[in-house]
């Protein structure tokens, strides 16, 4: 296979944004097909890879980049089933976002450099996807981390931005440098940074320290994709713009940690402890974010959370050994996330609010925007697990292999003995799965009924100045351009259709590495039954809490001052079925449990005051020393100007006394 | 002649010099003074080159070289102090004090701006 293909795929977009960034002041006209046609290229090269590629090889090559002593650094490429199945999805993502983002931001006076972010955040993906060495991985994920540092700081005016992007940056890194450590002892151990020598390594046992690997990787993971305890930069990062946060905070960037852990899973069967750790990690993060989408107010936040929680399905899907599955879930997901989130950009484009409570006052909506409205529906029926959507498929053979690993027969497809996964991995992630399909399916319905199905009795008190930190582009009255339709059926076609590439053994396993895909029957009933009842209880807790709304008197609600008071979080849902499910709990999961509140408590506030501290001392005791240094000089100075008076015979005076007393001093010495 | 007395008359001199250079106000009388010592260090430099009875006589011919000295010098200093006393209207040397520290209400001022500086800083 010619190997100039692979390369390209990566580095087009990578000169694309330099492209970008280098016209976008002078010829702001270049800016739009720079963005869009370097990222398509490189999608359509990365299927035509794909393709060559075929199922069951794999295509390695390397060259010698920098010798260091130890274990030399590689330009290496690894293409298999996986790099190719994730390339395309990238780059499917990634296209119909830059054409999305074409009329989202169209008259954004920053959108060259934006969309010279988005392509460098594309070729970087690309190359942590085709990369065959652990350090050239960590320049893509590492090259990843600024961009999305930068596109949530998009509208930098706000403070919400500036914090939102700079917590993203800490808490991600503060995941990397364990990473990094992990990567320098794998290939201290392994003698080589290559992924197929690490991989051979662990084959023969040659790992000296395969817990410790594991778990200084995991810190990585937890941080790139989001899990339990690194989990709280990814919903404040919804303060960037909606096409950002379909590209990386759903479909991609996120998605990175669980490739690498898919990539690297034979280290982790090594370790059982690892992979405990990871499926506990999993399992709070699943079962927490769901309860916290369920509580939001703001409709990017509550995808946000569904993102978090879906991700620790793909990480409860590798604890249990079953890489397959979690590589599966991950396309899906990726898909029909990226949907909800275009969705969502749209929706809030037309009704410029985040707020679902706000949406719900608005009379309309639904006809205002047909497309997001059904667009939406089948990319939430997917995040439910409902059949035929992909979610169904993805989410059961997920729920498949941590059945089997509670059974003890993991489904590792050979890449290490079924033993090696504990029972109590599997069982966690199978409880906690079982869990979360039903809360995912109560916040999904809750999201789109109160959304989109508002008591229409109810007077329009969302006429005001809707709050929304995204900038309003568009005339409202004006239906969605096409640029921001199309791309929505376009995700939408493998949201429905992708799960039927698991059924044949020949299909989707063959291209991974064989493992059957089929939902099994009992989880598949159980699953979908959860699902069900999901959806039930919440559209029941729905009806009565809109029946109560619609007794409550109205002009009372009418009068108090609506959305500027301030972001929508803070206020209420008319018609809030989150209310009535959680009950007490309402208010914790509203704000993530508070492990915001208890980070800043136990981190950011020592930190601080550590840092004041040393202003402090920096002003108060060092800034004296200098001080003092420069006082005693002056007073000197003082003393001696006092003689300088100008008057020439009291000079000549003096210089007689000295001579005089030179002379006495003389006379008496000798 | 004993060479006590020259000695004691140049001593004299010098001494009458010395007083008139540090105490007189008047610039003129200063400089006078000045000449007086000079001329203190010539009678000197005579009377001991006659008592050591010199050969190549060097004290009297440095004696003459010190009047000439003493002539331009005077000339330099009387254009000076007349220059002086055109611009400024006096010759009082107390009140010639311009090459001195600026006086000390100046310095205070110049000292609270520096500080103010500081602390804006």
């Amino acid at each position: 296979m010619n190997l100039a293909l692979p390369v390209l795929v990566p580095v087009l977009p990578a000169l694309g944004a330099a492209a970008t960034l280098a016209t976008g002041k002078r010829a702001p006209g270049f800016a739009r097909p720079l963005a869009i046609l370097p990222v398509a290229a490189s999608a359509v090269l990365a299927l035509v890879v794909a393709l060559q590629l075929g199922t069951g090889h794999s295509l390695d090559a390397a060259t010698r980049l920098t010798p260091t002593g130890g274990p030399d650094v590689s330009l290496a490429l690894h293409l298999d089933g996986f790099s190719s199945l994730i390339s395309v999805l990238v780059g499917l993502v990634a296209t119909c976002v830059q054409v999305y983002s074409t009329a989202y931001l169209k008259d954004d006076p920053r959108y060259p450099s934006y969309a010279a972010l988005v392509s460098l955040f594309t070729a970087a993906m690309f190359l942590v996807v085709y990369s065959g060495d652990l350090i050239v991985l960590l320049v893509g994920w590492e090259i990843m981390g600024i961009c999305s540092y930068f596109l949530i700081g998009h509208h930098w005016e706000t403070a919400d931005a500036r914090s939102a992007s700079l917590k993203a940056f800490l808490v991600t890194k503060l995941g990397d440098i364990p990473f990094l450590f992990g990567i320098f002892l794998l290939g201290t151990d392994a003698k080589s940074f290559r992924i197929t020598d690490v991989l051979t390594a662990a084959a023969d046992g040659r790992l000296g320290h395969p817990t410790l690997i594991a778990l200084l990787l995991l810190a990585g993971v937890a941080g790139k994709s989001a899990q339990f305890p690194l989990h709280t930069w990814l919903p404040d990062a919804m303060a960037g713009p909606t096409p950002v946060s379909a590209l990386i905070h759903a479909a991609t960037m996120v998605a990175a940690g669980i490739y690498l852990v898919a990539r690297l899973l034979p280290v982790f069967l090594l370790s059982g402890a690892a992979l405990v750790v990871l499926s506990v990690m999993a399992a709070v993060t699943m079962v927490g974010s769901a309860l916290c989408a369920l509580a939001q107010d703001d409709l990017k936040r509550v995808l946000a959370y569904s993102t978090v929680g879906q991700l620790g399905y793909m990480a409860g899907a590798l604890a249990s050994g079953d890489r397959d599955a979690a590589v599966f879930h991950l396309v899906s997901h990726g898909a029909f996330k990226a949907l909800l989130f275009l969705t969502a950009g749209v929706v809030i484009h037309a009704a410029h609010t985040n707020s679902i409570s706000a949406m719900s006052r608005m009379p309309g909506l639904r006809k205002r925007v047909p497309d997001a409205y059904w667009t939406l529906a089948i990319g939430l029926a997917a995040l439910i697990g409902l059949p035929p959507f992909s979610g169904f498929f993805s989410k059961e053979a997920v729920l498949g292999a941590a059945e089997h690993a509670a059974n003890g027969e993991a489904l590792t497809n050979g890449l290490g003995p079924a033993s090696a996964v504990p029972s109590a991995a599997g069982w966690i992630v199978l409880i906690s799965a079982s869990a979360t399909a039903l809360l995912t399916a109560a916040y999904a319905t809750r999201l789109w009924l109160v959304a989109f199905h508002g008591p229409s009795a109810a007077p329009a008190t969302a006429e005001g100045v809707p709050y929304s930190p995204e900038i309003d582009e568009a005339d409202p009255a004006q239906a969605e351009p096409h640029a921001m339709r199309w791309p929505l059926w376009v995700l939408a076609v493998p949201t429905m259709g992708f799960g039927i590439a698991g059924l044949r053994s020949n299909w989707l396993p063959a291209l991974l590495d064989g493992g059957s895909l089929r939902p099994s029957a009992a989880t598949a009933v159980i699953g979908t039954g959860l699902a069900l009842a999901g959806v039930l209880i919440s559209y029941a807790a729905w009806r009565s809490a809109t029946a109560r709304a619609a007794a409550v008197t109205w002009p009372a609600a009418a009068d108090r001052v609506p959305e500027q008071a301030g972001p929508p979080a803070v206020e209420t849902i008319p018609a809030d079925p989150g209310r009535i499910l959680l009950g007490p709990l309402f208010r914790p999961a509203q704000h993530g449990f508070f492990v915001d509140r208890l980070y800043s408590a136990a981190f950011v506030g020592p930190t601080v005051a550590a840092a004041r501290l040393v202003r402090f001392l920096d002003r108060e005791v060092v800034e004296t020393y200098v001080r003092g240094a420069g006082t005693a000089p002056r007073m000197l100075g003082w003393v001696v100007r006092r003689a300088q008076n100008g008057n020439a015979q009291a000079y000549l005076s003096a210089l007689l006394a000295g001579v005089v007393l030179l002379t006495v001093l003389v006379a008496v010495g000798t | 002649m004993h060479l006590v007395y020259p000695a004691v008359l140049a001593a004299l001199l010098f001494s009458i010099g010395v007083y008139g250079v540090l105490a007189r106000r008047n610039t003129v009388l200063v400089l006078m003074s000045v000449e007086l010592m000079l001329n203190a260090v010539n009678l000197n430099l005579v009377a001991f080159d006659a008592w050591l009875r010199d050969a190549l006589h060097a004290g009297q011919a440095l004696t003459l070289f010190t009047i000439t000295v003493a002539a331009a010098e005077i000339g330099l200093g009387l254009a000076i102090v007349l220059l002086v006393f055109r611009t400024r209207g006096t010759a009082d040397i107390d009140r010639l004090t311009a090459l001195g520290d600026p006086s000390e209400d100046a310095e205070d001022a110049e000292a609270d701006t520096v500080l103010k500086g500081q602390a804006v800083a």
